[in-house]
């Protein structure tokens, strides 16, 4: 890795760790971390390859309330290097990945912590309506997650290309390599489960089940098949929800008295 | 989800006051409008918002930095805009997207207050916290439930086959979406003002909330099915046919004949149970690994 490259990666690693917290341009999603760190290291297809892999594995993180999810930026940053300067197979990027997602989340719990000082000296700045002071204790929180993924990054950078690595990494044994390689097939379903738990939607599970059903007897069907399908369900049940109705209201009953002779002739 | 104490009920009677307040104060002289220049820096704080989040108030200094181009504007004496400013250095959490229409609401009603109207700190913090929770929970099954696991599942299909369109599809589709939502979000907030309060509780928004959560369902739903691989070749039985044919039955074939994927569908609803249960995320990732290692190394699993 020569020093303009050694660069670039710092400077990828240091955008993802930022907008790991900001959750904002969405820097840190592992289809578009590895595709940037992909695209430094001059192996862009490999990038992009193991960025839509890791893609599905993260599909649902996600940071709800208070509730954080693994840290997508630190593994995606640290496994696109192992694989392309390391020489390993995509594989063992995921498998590498993921106790990066938990250590990143370790790391950026403690960040958090961290910028609890800076939000005590904010109020101090804030008393005397210095602005400067404000925005000044908002970028210091922003860089120090920036640096938290950039620095762990760096340092795996500067070892990944060595003969020591090299045969480390040869050395796991093939049945945990490929052990891993089973689990990446199901460890997707963590994601779903995020997100169906997210949506708290009880009554809106029919969709699901719906959507499992055709795409499991259907193969042929793909994403912008189902997507459509999906949509088109959603607006008609939203059109004969009459709960979500603005113009048109259940009729109430007349009389309590009529309501009860009502119940009687079901009866 | 958020975590909000104060109920939408008093965030309207809130609203209802602060409108009586309004029609009474009207002889005062309004506060200098925001600029264009001021809604293009409200803008761009905004997508910094979750820079500096911390366990003890979250999103909060990064709410005040967004308020500060219209803190300026508004209050001209430096204990106004201390105060204005430590007002806004309160708690703040909600999905960040979602939180510019807040702000355009939070900025209106700062505009009142510093034209002179009856409006006491405690209704703008009230009315900030009040729409926080309801906010995040139509921005959550909107654009983390829906949006970008929809676009991340047509980007990864696409990145997957080593295509630079997955991840500019997702990039841009979703950028976008989020430009819209904090550009129009903020000038509709700041435009309405509490006008709005009334029409998180409406129609409209729950109408876009439920169709979200149906697509990303029924999306969800299909992955579980068309990308989760669970493979047990193992034998139940063997045996010869009459053609000279050699039948083999494994647990995969009898699960296949029964539904295909089952076993996805089992172990996503066992994860959505341990999730509930509060076991972090890494956690079940770690066990399955184990599992996976396990069931290989036993001859029960395979890629």
């Amino acid at each position: 890795m020569n020093p303009l490259e050694f660069t670039l990666v710092i400077l990828v690693a240091l955008v993802c760790g930022m907008a790991s917290v900001l959750d904002e341009r969405q820097f840190h999603r592992p289809i578009i971390a590895c595709t940037l760190m992909g695209l430094v290291l001059g192996d862009l297809q490999t990038g992009i390859i193991l960025g839509g892999s890791l893609e599905l594995i993260a599909l649902g993180w996600m940071n709800v309330g208070a509730a954080m999810a693994p840290d997508a930026a630190l593994a995606s940053t640290i496994a696109t290097i192992v694989v392309i300067e390391g020489h390993q197979s995509i594989g063992e990027g995921i498998a590498l990945a993921v106790p990066l997602a938990a250590a990143g989340q370790v790391l950026t719990i403690f960040v958090r912590t961290i910028t609890v000082f800076f939000q005590h000296q904010a109020d101090r700045f804030a008393r005397n309506a210095n602005f400067r002071g404000v925005e000044a204790m908002h970028i210091l929180g922003l860089l120090l997650q920036g640096l938290r993924v950039a620095i762990p990054t760096a340092a795996v950078a500067a070892v990944a290309g060595t003969h020591i690595v090299q045969t480390w990494l040869d050395a796991i044994p093939e049945v945990i390599t490929s052990g891993l390689q089973v689990a990446g097939g199901f460890i997707v379903v963590v994601g779903y489960a995020m997100v169906i738990n997210m949506m708290k939607a009880k009554a809106l599970m029919p969709f699901f089940f719906l959507g499992f059903v055709l795409a499991a007897f259907i193969p042929d069907l793909n994403l912008v098949g189902l997507g459509i399908i999906g949509a088109c369900l959603a607006v008609v049940y939203v059109q004969l929800n009459p709960a979500l109705h603005d113009s048109i209201q259940a009729p109430a009953p007349v009389t309590a008295g009529a309501g009860n002779d009502l119940d009687n002739e079901l009866e | 989800m958020t975590t909000h104490n104060v109920s939408s009920d008093q965030v309207a009677s809130y609203a209802a006051s602060d409108t009586d307040a309004r029609t009474e104060a009207n002889h005062k002289a309004p506060a200098q409008d925001l600029t264009q220049r001021d809604y293009l820096s409200t803008y761009f704080r905004s997508t910094f918002l979750l820079g500096s989040f911390n366990f003890e108030r979250m999103q909060a200094i990064g709410f005040a930095v967004t308020m500060i181009p219209a803190i300026k504007r508004f209050y001209t004496t430096k204990e106004d805009q201390a105060a204005a400013l430590s007002r806004h250095l309160e708690f703040f959490n909600t999905q960040p997207w979602i939180a510019s229409p807040i702000a355009g609401v939070t900025a209106a009603m700062e505009r009142q207050k510093a034209a002179g109207e009856d409006i006491d700190d405690a209704a703008i913090t009230n009315v900030k916290v009040g729409l926080m929770g309801p906010m995040a929970g139509v921005g959550d099954p909107i654009f983390w439930g829906t949006a970008r696991p929809v676009l991340a599942a047509l980007g990864a299909s696409l990145a997957l086959s080593g295509s630079i369109l997955g991840p500019l599809l997702f990039f841009f589709g979703l950028g976008i979406l989020r430009f819209a939502t904090r550009w129009y979000g903020f000038k509709i907030g700041y435009q309405k003002g509490v006008e709005i309060v009334s029409e998180v509780g409406g129609n409209t928004l729950r109408r876009l909330t439920q169709m979200a959560s149906i697509v990303g369902l029924f999306v969800m739903g299909s992955l579980v099915s068309k990308w989760t691989s669970i493979n047990v070749p193992m034998e139940l039985s063997r045996y010869t046919d009459q053609t000279g044919k050699e039948v083999v039955t494994t647990v995969q074939s009898v699960l296949d004949s029964l539904l295909p994927g089952m076993l996805a569908l089992l172990l996503t609803f066992l994860c959505m149970w341990l999730l509930r249960k509060k076991v972090n995320a890494i956690w079940i990732i770690f066990g399955m690994f184990i599992i996976g290692i396990l069931g290989y190394w036993a001859g029960i699993l395979a890629p």
